[in-house]
């Protein structure tokens, strides 16, 4: 069934895929490996997973500032996510995702969106399913 | 929340009219507006851009930032950066590997194309810039936002690196944070029955208010304590507010404070103490212990964190005279009152006793562990704070006279 959700535009632009979500938050540096897209963060509900190809979709971005410049590690390398989908982003993420080139809204209720569902983002409508 | 009102030409700046390179700034600034609920963006007058070493960008932030001039931004307004990962003269002689050199060149290059001078200090407040009262500003450097907050009393939230690039790529930024004057007003106290008598001492009040703080601190000694800190010359109470401000910030992230009867606003009246019960900071030995290690062994000791004003630079030559070290002494400086110092012959003084002034690079931000150097000795709070931690070199802190004698010895005693 086909849903749309509304959120607010933090990098305008047009993103399809299938998403992956984490209910954590998810810290750029030192949690993501910028030359795979591997999640390594011990204990994550990603860890092992890769973020290349897919629509992100979780909480907030955390920790340091230059988590922004491992956003754009990850693109230079091929490897970023196609989209990302925030309930609430702050700088880190929102600049990384603006050198990055990444499709980002936030302000989306993320609760009813589940890893595997096809989900894209235009403006500031997602659509899942 | 408000809905973010953006003018025509901002809109057009953001649909890319100005090129990709103003876009991108635009679409920075513009978010971190939304972000935190701006109604709008206003004019700044100069940006000051952290992001600077090679050692903490790397090879990611140096590509960002030539895509960045390839793509044609160009700084709109004065434009000043951070210190570097080296002296870009002397960097040899210090002992910096050329591969991280070439690295840090072709940085600085890439900031050059972008607008931005190559400035390379944390204070350029002090002979590069003059900075007004109630002037809006997109700055980075921790100890300096702080500066130019509290002892000027100009307006700057602290930003990332790429942010205050952005904003001075548009010359705008967000109309929010520490921008309104609601969010500048004190929102907690503190009582310090101390004396200030050295940038040591003031360095490790702030690194206990920082430590402490949970917003926007209100300050003030008591008896003998205030009359001498009120009874200071002008320069020295700068100096040591520059030395409280950058160690509050590295301890807490204080971007803000207010001292009594010496910052801007308290000063001007605008802020008054806060009505809640103060937190009392009865003496700074603990403070003190927090900042100190136990290394005796030292490969360096360093003054000037933040960057040495010239005044601070001619008590350090004062002190040394007729004497020489034994231990490799640095006085950090930006540049600007390096030139200053070579002039006037103060630099030559200084070399006499085997010590030499440092520029464009501190030892908070050098890849100090690749220039053999594991252990220092400090008068700086901020640098005590950081350097075990980011750097893993072992650090003694005290007075500068005692780091002095330290170098002079040898040896910390």
């Amino acid at each position: 069934m086909r849903r749309q959700l509304r959120g607010r535009v933090i990098r305008e632009g047009r993103a399809s895929g299938s998403a992956l979500v984490s209910l954590e938050p998810i810290g750029f540096l030192g949690g993501v490996d910028a030359a795979t897209g591997v999640v390594v963060e011990k204990g994550h509900s990603l860890e092992g997973e890769c973020l290349a190809g897919r629509v992100l979709v979780f909480p907030r971005g955390k920790g340091s500032t230059v988590g922004s410049y491992v956003i754009y590690s990850l693109a230079r390398n091929g490897v970023a996510p196609v989209g990302m989908i925030l309930a609430e982003c702050e700088p880190i993420v929102a600049i990384g995702a603006i050198m990055a080139d990444i499709p980002m809204v936030d302000q989306v209720d993320i609760s009813g969106i589940q890893s595997g569902d096809n989900v894209s983002i235009e403006g500031d409508v997602v659509t899942v399913g | 929340m408000p809905e973010l009102r953006l003018t025509e030409e901002e809109r057009a700046t953001l649909a890319g009219d100005d090129g990709p390179g103003a876009r991108r700034a635009m679409e920075m600034v513009v978010a971190l507006a939304r972000i935190y609920g701006a109604s709008g963006l206003i004019p700044i007058s100069s940006a000051q851009v952290a992001g600077v070493s090679y050692a903490n960008i790397g090879e990611a932030g140096l590509e960002f930032l030539e895509r960045w001039a390839d793509e044609g931004a160009r700084a709109r307004v004065p434009a000043l950066l951070n210190p570097a990962g080296m002296d870009l003269q002397a960097w040899e002689e210090l002992g910096t590997p050329a591969e991280f050199a070439a690295k840090q060149q072709a940085v600085l290059r890439a900031y050059a194309r972008l607008g931005v001078r190559p400035t390379c200090t944390c204070a350029p407040y002090l002979l590069e810039l003059e900075v007004d009262f109630g002037e809006h500003l997109a700055w980075s450097e921790s100890s300096a936002v702080s500066f130019v907050n509290s002892v000027v009393g100009a307006r700057t939230n602290r930003e990332g690196g790429p942010a205050a690039l952005a904003a001075a790529i548009v010359g705008r930024t967000g109309n929010y944070g520490l921008h309104l004057d609601g969010n500048r007003v004190a929102t907690e106290a503190f009582r310090a029955p101390v004396r200030l008598t050295s940038a040591a001492e003031w360095g490790a009040l702030g690194a206990e208010v920082g430590r402490l703080s949970r917003g926007v601190p209100w300050i003030e000694l008591e008896g003998e304590g205030a009359d001498s800190a009120l009874g200071m010359g002008e320069a020295d109470r700068r100096d040591g507010l520059r030395s409280f401000g950058a160690a509050a910030a590295a301890t807490g992230s204080v971007a803000l404070y207010h001292f009594q009867g010496l910052t801007a606003e308290a000063r001007a009246g605008q802020v008054v103490r806060p009505e809640v019960a103060p937190l009392v900071i009865e003496s700074l030995v603990e403070g003190y212990a927090r900042l100190d290690g136990e290394v005796e062994r030292l490969d360096l000791v360093a003054t000037g964190c933040p960057h040495a004003s010239l005044e601070q630079v001619a008590e350090v030559a004062r002190y040394l005279e007729g004497r020489r070290v034994k231990v490799p002494l640095w006085i950090m400086v930006g540049r600007d009152v390096a030139e200053a110092a070579k002039g006037s012959g103060l630099a030559a003084r200084i070399e006499e006793c085997g010590a030499r002034l440092v520029s464009d690079t501190c030892v908070v931000v050098a890849p100090l562990r690749d220039m053999g150097i594991a252990s220092l000795a400090t008068d700086s709070a901020k640098a005590a704070a950081y350097l075990p931690g980011h750097q893993r070199v072992q650090v003694r802190f005290g007075d500068r006279e005692r780091c002095l004698d330290a170098a002079l010895r040898g040896k910390w005693e």
